[in-house]
């Protein structure tokens, strides 16, 4: 039917071409490419748009949810603040100067200033980046990712940053490692970028690790740094409300789809490719994780949340250029490991990543980093020259870049972070809320409210 | 007069309501408690974390009763909160003053 109705206009348009020929200008055929264009280009402006949307989604309510169900009950209010602040601050920032650090055409390491304050974003698309949509609808989606990527980090240091401590970290985090690391994975001209004149190709289709080993590894250097929570390994530390991590879990496993499938650009064949490896990411990663939890005792509630998270996270950089096999493959593969660095590896070192956002955001991301130099195909996505995939289209040397991707990623957020830290120790007079505030609650003490109160 | 305080199994909540109905006591207060006897915890693991928990939820009920239902009360109740296992929990009998229904100022026995 709908195929019927197309072809008529084109046929139609075909002899009015050929009639054109002798006709006085304008031509109908221009006016009929036009309306054609102008008809794909609100097809894709509609998903993207969905998409911003659900990305967003993704951190408030769904990362807040997540974690703020992972806390004590004195801390909801505050974890929750922690994603909310991000999604105002992060915007301002982006719309001051993020978006041109990011995406103005600079060095290979970091944008110029020619998008400040978003100058010349407007409803002509960008052709580098996405043809057929607004410069502003690519810029917003973009935006999305800045938003939660540093509200990630925040699982880490739960229950004792001090709120403007966390303000100021967040705000030069974005600065000094988001925003390089976004340009030289995906703005024009970056180091990393396989499509757009990189001169290290690494594949990451949405954010393996500009997005999740940037934040997971911050994570990690925050956690270590500010050391554990205080009664940490002697009083319980039970989440509070697992209810509400699992609907938070639940609505980024939704919001995921704006996040991997939005990453098409358009709203075309390759959406729908990157649509499916997400969801069976998850899926395989959620019984990959439950499966070992099982072996050992009871499969949890919070084990297959955590799971499916995990396997989304994996699939993330892969989920443009992977078949739905290799997906299931990474997803399960991806939830029996980072169920492995939460419950092993965290317990043998006895660092205090409160939420576990390195062991499965930061080893979550490192593991799909790499696959994804295993399983990238050009049959999948035709952007990938000739032998230029991963393994399995016989370009093993695919692994080592992505290799190089992941060290990068590493480095800069772990120096990265620790600048930031130590700027903000000193600025902040301590990153750290007293041991009183702590105990008492960072609700009330950063806050001065309380989540949950017995009076009505 | 005599007040019951009986911490039992939550699960024996509806029984013992019906019960102490059963017999014409209706006035009563309950509420949500954790604690324990010798009842042993539990152990709840979140992410590989094992939280021994041995504060265990159960139910408190309060009942005001006259002085001579006290052992048909604590039989009806004993009868219907028993399950036989550690764990069902136990009731304490205080002596009580006074009572006041606040509505009319009724005090005594007549007011509960």
């Amino acid at each position: 039917m709908k195929k019927t109705a197309f072809a008529i206009p084109l046929a139609l348009g075909s002899a009015a071409g050929l009639f054109a020929q002798t006709a006085t200008p304008p031509s109908p055929t221009a006016a009929l490419e036009a309306s054609v264009k102008a008809a794909q280009s609100a097809g894709d402006n509609a998903w993207m748009l969905t998409s911003c949307a659900l990305v967003l989604m993704m951190t408030g309510p769904g990362l807040a949810l997540f974690y703020g169900g992972l806390v004590r009950k004195k801390n909801v209010l505050a974890t929750m603040m922690q994603s909310f602040t991000l999604m105002a601050l992060s915007t301002v920032i982006w719309a001051i100067v993020g978006y041109s650090l990011s995406f103005g055409e600079g060095s290979p390491f970091i944008g110029d200033l020619r998008y400040l304050m978003l100058a010349g974003v407007g409803a002509d698309p960008m052709p580098d980046y996405a043809a057929t949509i607004p410069h502003q609808t690519w810029m917003m989606f973009q935006l999305m990712f800045a938003i939660i990527t540093p509200a990630l980090i925040t699982g880490a240091f739960a229950e004792r940053m001090k709120f403007n401590a966390m303000v100021l970290f967040m705000t030069l985090w974005s600065l000094l490692v988001y925003f390089p690391m976004a340009h030289m994975v995906w703005g024009k001209g970056g180091l990393l970028n396989a499509f757009l004149g990189g001169s290290i190709p690494c594949f990451d289709f949405a954010g393996g690790t500009v997005v999740h080993i940037t934040s997971g590894v911050s994570a990690l250097v925050c956690a270590i740094y500010m050391g554990k929570r205080v009664g940490y390994g002697s009083e319980p530390m039970r989440p509070h409300s697992l209810v509400l991590s699992f609907i938070g879990a639940c609505m980024l496993w939704v919001g995921w789809f704006g996040f991997n499938a939005g990453s098409a650009l358009s709203a075309g064949s390759l959406a729908s490719a990157a649509f499916v490896t997400t969801h069976f990411g998850a899926a395989a990663a959620a019984l990959g994780w439950s499966l070992m939890e099982w072996l050992h005792s009871k499969a949890t509630v919070l084990g297959a949340i955590s799971g499916a998270v995990a396997g989304l996270v994996v699939i993330t950089p892969a989920s443009g250029f992977v078949t739905p096999g290799a997906a299931l493959i990474m997803g399960f593969v991806g939830g029996i490991v980072c169920y492995f660095m939460v419950v092993k590896v965290k317990a043998m070192f006895g660092y205090d990543d409160s939420l576990d956002a390195f062991g499965v955001h930061g080893a979550g991301g490192t593991l799909g980093a790499l696959l994804t130099g295993v399983f990238a195909t050009r049959a999948v996505n035709s952007a990938i020259g000739e032998g230029k995939g991963g393994l399995i289209d016989g370009n093993g040397g695919q692994i080592l870049n992505q290799a190089i991707g992941v060290a990068i990623a590493w480095g800069l957020a772990i120096v990265g972070t620790l600048v930031i830290l130590k700027i903000c120790d000193i600025v902040c007079g301590g990153v750290r809320v007293s041991t009183q505030e702590e105990i008492e609650g960072l609700d009330l003490s950063q806050h001065g409210e309380e989540g949950y109160s017995l009076e009505g | 007069m005599k007040k019951l305080e009986a911490v039992i199994q939550p699960f024996k909540l509806e029984e013992v309501k019906e019960a102490l109905k059963g017999i014409g006591v209706d006035g009563m207060t309950v509420t949500e408690v954790r604690g324990h006897g010798r009842q042993k915890g539990h152990t709840e693991v979140y992410r590989g974390q094992e939280y021994k928990v041995d504060l265990l939820a159960k139910i408190k009920i309060e009942v005001v009763i006259p002085t001579e239902r006290l052992e048909e009360v604590l039989d009806t109740l004993t009868k219907a909160a028993r399950t036989g296992k550690i764990g069902d929990g136990k009731i304490f009998v205080y002596d009580v003053v006074d009572a006041i229904r606040i509505r009319n100022g009724d005090r005594g026995a007549s007011a509960i």
